[in-house]
């Protein structure tokens, strides 16, 4: 047989408030063992609290070529930051 | 190094002017220091030259743990034991991480244990020498680990993402490894004199392969070169190796252990160590699979894959029936 196992993608929640983030990614025959594996190779020092695993394969992402075309038009955009806009020294904080 | 005199078919380095405008684009990116990432355009001299290398460097890692599992059940005390186990397994999951690393560039996990397991890939020659004595341990940690984290500390920063994020995590675990080696020296070295001897042995044997981790000198090489244009090595064999050996020989004295180098003298000129050349015959006798162990660690590579072909082809019977039990059902 000897099929190679699929890869999945590993996302660990450092602490309790904060996201779940990508580490790493590892192979492994189901989502059960994933989670396993995900435990040993990616939280020996208590880095996790919580383990999402994702089937590379079911990850969709935008292509390199997209970038453009997907971010450009942000750019322009500037007054979506607070700093565009000037606040007078007599009102204070706002 | 982990990765050792990694080849990269460049016959010479191109300057920007002679590069087609989609690969000086690129280089521009790593001059700036930007990173790639895996679905980027690079070109094919940097994605074979990087699988080579993550490969090889991950080779290592799964390689190296057979030197020191070889102690594990004879470690002298639980407490050790258990660090030890920790350091193997750290060992392990660095290797996972350098394949994860290197699988993004399009070579399957598969094919690099087929290239391992073969012989076809290499693996740093420091790992087919023997650790015959529990002070083998010590300096392995010490002398192995810390040679490791010379170079393994710029690669942090390698223009290449998945690889310079996999060290980062590399490099976080690897000074634990360092430190436990050094603990297990010092203890002997306050000890009996005969453990005081065994830790000298140990250096004695462990010294002159540690300086050849680093290869030999590359200040010629055009590889070394086009891989420091590519971003993916930062500082020449030699740079690195005087590095360590300054760094090292404190620490040796601290011990109260004598370098088996006579040539070993501090140059105040130069602000660093003069020191004797590694015998380079011996290396490359080791690369081409005659050093000490070659035969013996690739064998019980083999032997672990080919053992454990029943259990992962178990796994995947089992991973297989239970989503064949679940697609009826969830049709209903």
């Amino acid at each position: 047989m000897t099929t190679e196992w699929p890869l999945w993608e590993v996302f660990i929640r450092g602490q309790h408030g904060l996201n779940h983030r990508h580490v790493g990614s590892l192979h492994a025959p189901d989502a059960k063992m994933a989670i396993h594996n995900a435990r040993d190779v990616y939280t020996r020092r208590n880095e996790g609290v919580s383990i999402w695993v994702v089937r590379s394969s079911d990850v969709v992402a935008s292509a390199p070529s997209d970038k453009g075309p997907l971010f450009d038009p942000a750019n322009s955009k500037v007054y979506r930051h607070p700093t565009f806009f000037d606040v007078p020294d007599e009102v204070g904080h706002m | 190094m982990y990765a050792q005199m990694v080849k990269t078919d460049a016959a010479r380095v191109k300057s920007l002017d002679e590069m087609e405008p989609v690969e000086r684009a690129f280089q521009e990116r790593i001059d700036a220091g930007q990173k790639i990432e895996p679905k980027e355009w690079m070109p094919e001299g940097y994605r074979k030259t990087l699988i080579r290398q993550i490969s090889q460097h991950a080779h290592s890692e799964i390689v190296g743990q057979l030197p020191e599992g070889n102690w594990i059940t004879r470690a002298p005390t639980l407490e050790r034991k258990a660090i030890l186990l920790a350091k193997v397994q750290d060992e392990a999951g660095h290797g996972l991480y350098l394949y994860c690393a290197a699988e993004t560039l399009g070579i399957s996990r598969d094919e690099m244990y087929g290239q391992l397991h073969s012989g076809k890939a290499k693996y740093s020659s420091i790992f087919n020498y023997p650790t015959l004595s529990w002070a083998d341990i010590g300096a392995v940690g010490w002398l192995v680990d810390g040679a490791a984290i010379m170079n393994q500390v710029p690669l942090q920063r390698c223009s290449y993402g998945p690889y310079a994020r996999a060290m980062v995590r590399i490099c976080k675990e690897e000074s634990f490894h360092q430190r436990q080696g050094f603990d297990i020296l010092t203890v002997l070295c306050k000890g009996s004199p005969e453990q005081k001897a065994m830790a000298q042995d140990a250096l004695n044997r462990w010294w002159w392969p540690s300086l050849m981790m680093f290869g030999p000198s590359d200040d010629a090489s055009v590889h070394s070169a086009q891989s420091m244009a590519w971003n993916i090595k930062q500082d020449s064999n030699d740079e690195l190796r005087q590095k360590f050996v300054d760094q090292t020989v404190p620490q040796a004295k601290f011990l109260g252990l004598t370098v088996p180098d006579p040539e070993l003298k501090w140059n105040d000129e130069k602000g660093g160590h003069d020191f004797g050349e590694p015998d380079w015959t011996e290396f490359f006798e080791v690369i081409a699979g005659n050093g000490p162990c070659n035969r013996e660690r690739l064998e019980a590579r083999r032997k672990a894959w080919d053992d454990g072909a029943w259990f992962r082809d178990g796994l995947t019977a089992h991973a297989e029936k239970h989503a064949a039990r679940k697609t009826p059902a969830a049709a209903v």
